[in-house]
Parts: C-alpha cells; structure tokens; sequence
C-alpha cells in the first residue's frame, strides 16, 4: 500500500543551527518569500503535507521567533493546489471555540486541505503568558480531549446545506440545520468549561478537519483523547529499531484502518549528502555550533539510503513525517532523488490538484453527527464515519 | 481652545489632508448584504474575498476589513434566518488574503473581552509581519454574557467596566509589540546568537496584573515594517470616544452624513488634544455605503431596488419583533404597526448588541404614532426607519464625487469605509467610475504611498513608551 510523507517546514530547519546554514539571512523565516518558497518546492516535489511547529519562544542562544502556525498555513493555502497543511495548534492555553473557526476558516482558503496538529502544551512560559498554571499530563490529555470534542461539535454545527438562499420565505438561513454544541467538558477535579455553539463558521469544506495527535496525548485504554477521536497517531522514538517496533506496537493497539484505526505518522529527522559533503560531515559542522539532541529517530546518509529506510517505515506506518535539518539544503536533495525513487517504485500515494487532507489519510467525508443523515446509520448500526 | 495646550496641541492644529481614502468592509454578517439576487456570491469561498480585496487594491484603497461576532445573532430564541451570516475567522482569512495582494492594509475586528491579551497581540504581530506591515486591528469590546457563553471564562465583564477592560488590554499590546530592540536579529549565520540585545537581551518582558487577566511574557516576536500594527476603534459612546482619542490611529465612525460628519471631526479633534495628541493623529473613517450609477435617475431607481431586497416583508416583520421581543407573524407587512406592546424582558442581549430593553415600550408608543401620522405600513416604516440612519451615498458617479470632494477640501473625514451591498462584485462601480472621478478632482491617491498600512495612511510610525 502506498503512503504518504509530511514535510514539517517549521523555521530554517529542525536543527537548531539551522538557521547558520541556510541561504538566506535569518530574519527570513518571519517573512513570507520563505514560506511561499518551501511551500511550494514541497508541493511541486510530491509532499503530501507540510506541518508548521508552534509555541513559545525557546530560550538560548538558537531561539528563533515564529509567525503564527495557522497564520503560515492559511497565507500559503491560496499559493498551492494539493498539499495538505498542518498548523500546530495548543488545546491547553486557547479557547476551543477560537481554535475551531480558526481551523474551520483554514480549510476554506486552503479548498478542504487543512489538517490540526494538535499540541497540549506542558511550557510554564505559555501558562504564565495567559495567567494559567501548568497543566499536568493527565489534565493535559483531558484538555486535548475536550478540545478536540468541542471542535469536532462546532465544526458539525451547521449542516452542509444549512445555507438555503430561500428568496420566497426570505431566509437566507434555516435554523432547523443549525445546532447547539452544548459541550460541557470534564477536566478533573470538578473543573471544565463549556462552548454553547453553534459556529459562527460554516462547516468546513471537509466536514472535519482530520487532527494528527502525538502519541503520548492518545489514549491506549478508556482515557480522554481516544485513538477512534483522532484520524493520525504522530509516532517518536529514539531509534529507527524501536520506531520500527512502536508502530507495530500502536497497529495491534489502535487497530487496522480499515477497522477504524487511525493513520500512524512516523516521526524521521532527515540529514543527506548534499552540496559535496557527506551528511555526517555536515552533521558534525551543525552539531559543532549547537548540539541536536531529540528524542526522535534520524536518518544521518544519502537520499538513495533514506530512500530504502523510507521503504521499509512505510511498510509499518501509512506515513512518514520528515523533519530535515536545514531545509534550503535537504528539501532540494529529498525533491531531487528521494521522492522521485519513492515514486517510480511506487510507494507514494498520487496527489492530485483538489485532493482534500482527508482524502491523503485515505478517508472519505465524515458524516454530520446531527445531521438526519446521521442518526439513520448510526441507529442501523453503520457507524459516522462514511 | 482646550485642555491639550499642556501639551503643546491645540484644536487649530487640525489641518485638513485634501485627500480622501477608500476602506472596504466585507461584512459577512449584516442585513445590509442582498442575497436575494442571482449575482449574489459565497459569504465564505476564498474566491469571494480575493476577488474583492484585489478589486479594492485595483482601487488603491487603503484597507480591507473583517468583521467578528462571537456568537451567531439570535432571534426569538432562535438562530437569525433571514441575513447573511457565517464568516471565517478574520486574521485567518487576512492572512490568506496577504499571500494574494501587495499594498491593501488589513484589518481585523477582535475582541478584548474573549480574547487573551498575550495570545491575541502575537497573532496580530504575526499577521503584520506575514503581510509587511499591512496589519491593523479593529478594537471592539463586549460585556456580553450571552457571547461568554461560547467561551471557558463565560460572561465575566460588567459594563461599566468594558472600556476600562479595554485600555489596559491595548495598553499590553502595545508593551507587547514595543518590546523588542531594533536589530536584535542576527544578519548572518556566524553571529553568536539568532536573537541578540546591547546588554545581553533582546526583548522587555511584559508583566500585567489585572483585574480579570495576568500576563507575563516574553513577546514572541520582533516589530514589523511599520513597528506595530494600526489601531481602529469603532465604539461611538463618550467612554469609547475618549478610548479612541488616547489610544487608536483611526476611528471607524457611525457619522458619514456631512454635518453630522463635521459634528464628529469637531468633537473628535477636541477629545484628541484633550489627550495630548495632535489632532490629525486620529483619523476618521465612517461606515458608509454606495449605490452609483451614471445618473442621479438610475441611482434612485437602483436605490429602490437595492432598498427592496435588503427589507423585504420578512425582514421588516423581524425588525420590529427585535424591539417587541415577541412573534409578530400574525401582522401583515402592508399593514399598520402592531398594536399589541413589546414584551421587553425578552428583548436584551441575543441579538449580539446593546440594546436593552427598557425603552421598547416608550420606542413602540413613537413608532406607532409617527407611523400613523405618516400612513406608512411595516414595511414603509421600516425602510423609512433605515434610511434615517443611512450610511448610503446614492448617485451619479460625477455628483457623488463633487460630495466627497467637500469632505475632502474641508477635512471632515481622512476617508470612507465602504460597506458593499453585493458581494463579490460590489466595489466594481466605485473603482471603476468614482475613484477616477475622484482623482480627477485631485481628491483621491493616484498611488500607494508606500508599503506598509502607516504609509498609506501617512500616520507616523510610532514612538516607543
């Protein structure tokens, strides 16, 4: 079966020294010629999504300013055709009224590819920039839990057809195919919020957004934020070995697609020969400025050899999400060789100009749980999900 | 003269610019906006928005605004029907809209009372970078509780409060967005670090203890081209008045008609000293509306036509049921004002505005009388009762012209936020007839003035506390 790659385009690269490699000054990274450059070079090289990382910012001498994770999806959504994009948005510090016409409005520029990278955020900075305090993991899975439901609801709120442009009646609207979300959600400890509805927002293009969740925020018995909840599983180890056995791992948990299951997205940081040096040369020069130490897999070699490990993750995972070093140096190597050798072997699911995000993660459009539609299959037992 | 001179500023100041500029306001969400006409397009297609911000920027306008309402408008208790509703999150679509135009400001109705002032001033810094310096944000402010309801602190602001709420939000934006030292990012790769300040740090951390919010932060981003972004403020009591008078660069007026425009410039020249600013250091631009045509005939007959779709029997019914709180179906749109007396305990609140109660039954009482007295039915009282706040310039491209070029010699207003009544294709006749007949007059920008919303507007780029 063929799968799909992510490229995560956050800043100069997922090195932190990235930003003393590329071609540009490092000031780039908050204008929009960068954005619309690697949107488009990712596009044009066959990438299926790109994913903008968020969040405070980081401290040391590599803190490098961001835009606005959704703000770069929606600016690049009308400069491209066919890639799906995946701005990271927090559940624990925002308002989940605010975040769902965000991402709903996010779909519509971008014609039904937007996708929510859902973050649940653990940083003192950002409780302390909204005066809140740190959420702890289990509120933190209760948080994106219940954000993710209060979306969910919003974003089915208004019926497709509830626009009905009835002259002879006069309403522009009908309000039978309007509804309350009424969500109350549950944090713990007696604390919650609730969201009244409906959306000020039409129903996005898609019907709902597909929310890529880590791991680590995914419930693998009856907790908050459960695997049928989200429609990607972000999946990061340290090692390729224990990549390799973690998604194997996840499949048996969450069980198969075609049950279901939600897509499992490994996470691969990408270093390649290029530009005459070997990647570990160029490794060692990044590491000699600021040491990169993650938690996540990395592929250190050249885009044929990434070409065959690729290969062989995407006979465990339907996706893989990149993370390149320095993507004015990586991003041309992978456009070049890696994705072209995918492609002729026949690994990477087609894109076509129109193609929704839904329709990259292999799902057809979700039905509206308030729709008559819906209550029918749901009371002979088909389920939601068309 | 006024309680400015302490400050060097006095009234005489004021110096008319001779130019008028033109803002669009896609409204999204108005009775106002004809949907009952086959030329009538998406309220939420991307197409929509591109077509007319690129027709506007064709027109050189300085701005393109959003609007925001945080819950969708009731009626009777029920999602409103019978208007145009449903819009995107505005910085979201700016932000899209900035990747398809060059030179058009945007702007961006947000709210202080169900936003976080941390998060909100990032999100417009990073909308004003995205652009180059194209970014303004429309203050608005609400106590309402009805709208709370959407959001995890529910209603927690009374009244009273709202503007006071407000100062202190837009006081930490501007902290937030000052906060960087110019030049802190690095020029190349060798420097010794991304981000760098003369005495090891390139940003003031931002702490406010307020009365319903603490912030504490390092601001996430530096200035942008035109340092932060331009502030609007469209609220129209005293308090708002005197709000805009200490803190934005243009006022989004109620008041386009002429004297009641030069009423305003006057009383907003006097606010604007009193706060120790030069009195052009606040602009104004009213809402306003345009129905154009070759000559003043067609013009009228259009007026007529548009008047018709925008109040229709229904809407002139729902209308009324707005201040009697309660169904008025049974009532014939051709008939007289009904005479049953509003039901005002219902009539606060969930239309999304500020109206109260309270004086609906004094209101119906004048209604009904001034109704009789004139013979008008619903429908004729209604359209009568919109066209006494009208906000609409109607006429020959050349006679409307010679109007705002009045507005223009005189400086009773910077320019005209212009609400289309037809999307997407409502600006077409303005940019294609009255702009040229208006830079014919000399009245009109014949270019952008530069690249930033400032620019455009010729404001000063602001000096730091």
């Amino acid at each position: 079966m063929s799968g799909f790659l992510i490229l995560e385009a956050d800043g100069a690269g997922a090195h932190p020294a990235a930003w003393r490699a590329g071609r540009t000054a490092p000031s780039s990274v908050l204008g929009a010629e960068a954005l619309r450059e690697v949107a488009l070079a990712a596009e044009s090289a066959g990438f299926h999504a790109l994913s903008y990382t968020d969040g405070p910012l980081p401290e040391g001498p590599d803190a490098q300013a961001r835009l606005n994770a959704v703000q770069r999806a929606a600016f690049v959504g009308p400069l491209t055709h066919s890639i799906g994009l995946l701005p990271q948005v927090d559940t624990v510090y925002t308002e989940p009224f605010h975040v769902a016409t965000q991402l709903a409005s996010l779909d519509y520029v971008s014609q039904g590819r937007a996708g929510w990278l859902l973050a649940a955020s653990d940083d003192a900075r950002e409780a302390a920039a909204v005066g809140r305090s740190v959420a702890d993991g289990d509120r933190r899975r209760a948080e994106a839990g219940a954000s993710v439901e209060a979306n969910r609801r919003l974003w089915d709120s208004w019926e497709d057809d509830a626009v009905i442009k009835d002259v002879e009646s006069g309403k522009y609207l009908d309000a039978g195919r309007l509804h309350y979300a009424d969500f109350q959600a549950d944090l713990g400890n007696g604390e919650g919020y609730f969201v009244k509805g409906p959306s000020i927002i039409p129903r996005p293009l898609q019907g709902q957004l597909p929310v890529a969740a880590p791991a680590a925020l995914v419930s693998e018995d009856d907790g908050p934020l459960s695997p049928r909840e989200v429609d990607a599983v972000l999946v990061s180890e340290p090692s390729l070995e224990r990549l390799r056995d973690g998604l194997v791992r996840l499949r048996e948990s969450f069980g198969p697609r075609a049950e279901g299951g939600p897509a499992l997205v490994a996470e691969l940081e990408v270093v390649l020969d290029a530009r005459g040096l070997s990647a570990a040369d160029r490794l060692a020069e990044l590491d000699a400025a600021t040491p990169w130490s993650t938690g996540r897999a990395r592929f250190v070699g050249t885009a044929e050899e990434l070409a065959v490990v690729l290969e062989e993750l995407l006979e465990v995972a339907d996706g893989v999400r990149l993370h390149p070093a320095v993507l004015d140096v990586d991003l041309p190597e992978l456009s070049a060789l890696t994705l072209p050798l995918l492609r002729s072997r026949g690994l990477l699911r087609a894109g076509e100009p129109g193609n929704t995000f839904r329709a990259v993660l292999g799902l057809g459009r979700a039905v509206n749980r308030y729709s008559t539609e819906a209550a029918q299959s749901v009371a002979a037992g088909t389920g939601a999900q068309a | 003269m006024s309680g400015g001179d302490t400050r060097g500023y006095t009234t005489a100041d004021f110096r008319p610019s001779g130019q008028i500029q033109f803002g669009i306001f896609f409204q999204g969400v108005n009775s106002g906006t004809v949907w009952k006409t086959p030329e009538a397009g998406s309220q939420t297609d991307f197409e929509s928005f591109r077509r007319i911000a690129q027709t506007a920027e064709r027109g050189l306008f300085a701005a393109f605004f959003l609007g925001e309402g945080l819950r969708l408008r009731e009626h009777l208790g029920r999602v409103h029907e019978l208007d145009v509703a449903g819009r995107p999150d505005a910085q979201t679509m700016l932000a899209a809209l900035a990747g398809v135009t060059d030179k058009i400001g945007l702007v961006a109705t947000q709210n202080t009372t169900y936003n976080d002032p941390a998060d909100l001033a990032h999100r417009l810094a990073s909308l004003d970078l995205i652009s180059g310096g194209r970014a303004a944000w429309n203050i608005v402010t609400t106590d309402n509780a009805w709208t709370g309801q959407n959001f995890r602190r529910g209603g927690y602001l009374d009244h009273a409060d709202r503007y006071t709420h407000a100062e202190a939000f837009v006081r930490v934006a501007k902290e937030i967005w000052d906060s960087w030292e110019d030049g802190a990012v690095a020029e190349n790769g060798v420097a010794p670090s991304w981000a760098s300040g003369g005495d090891g740090t390139f940003a003031r951390r931002v702490r406010h203890e307020g009365q319903h919010y603490s912030v504490d932060v390092v601001p996430r981003l530096p200035r942008s081209e035109q340092y932060r972004p331009v502030l609007f403020q469209a609220g129209d009591s005293p308090e708002g008045r005197d709000f805009a008078a200490r803190q934005a660069d243009v006022i989004f007026s109620a008041h386009p008609q002429l004297e009641d425009a030069r009423t305003f410039r006057a009383d907003l020249v006097e606010r604007t000293v009193a706060a120790g600013r030069h009195p052009n250091a606040l602009q104004i631009f009213p809402a306003s509306e345009f129905i154009l045509a070759p000559t003043e005939a067609e013009a009228l007959e259009k007026k007529a036509w548009v008047r018709s779709l925008q109040i229709g029997p229904q809407q002139a019914i729902a209308f009324l049921e707005q201040f009697w709180g309660t169904s008025l179906s049974g009532y014939d749109p051709d008939g007289p004002l009904p005479d049953i007396d509003p039901v005002v305990e219902e009539t606060s609140e969930t239309r999304g505005s500020g109206f109260h109660g309270a004086r609906a039954r004094q209101l119906a009482d004048q209604w009904r009388a001034e109704a009789k007295d004139k013979g008008l039915s619903i429908r004729q009282f209604v359209t009568a009762q919109s066209a006494r706040r009208d906000a609409t310039f109607t006429g020959s491209y050349q006679s409307v012209a010679d109007h705002l070029a009045v507005y223009a010699r005189d400086g009773v207003v910077d320019g005209f936020n212009i609400s289309p009544w037809l999307i997407p294709t409502g600006l077409d006749e303005i940019v294609n007839h009255l702009v040229p007949a208006l830079q014919e007059r000399g009245v009109y920008p014949t270019e952008y003035r530069g690249s930033t919303l400032r620019e455009h507007l010729g404001l000063p780029l602001p000096v730091r506390d």
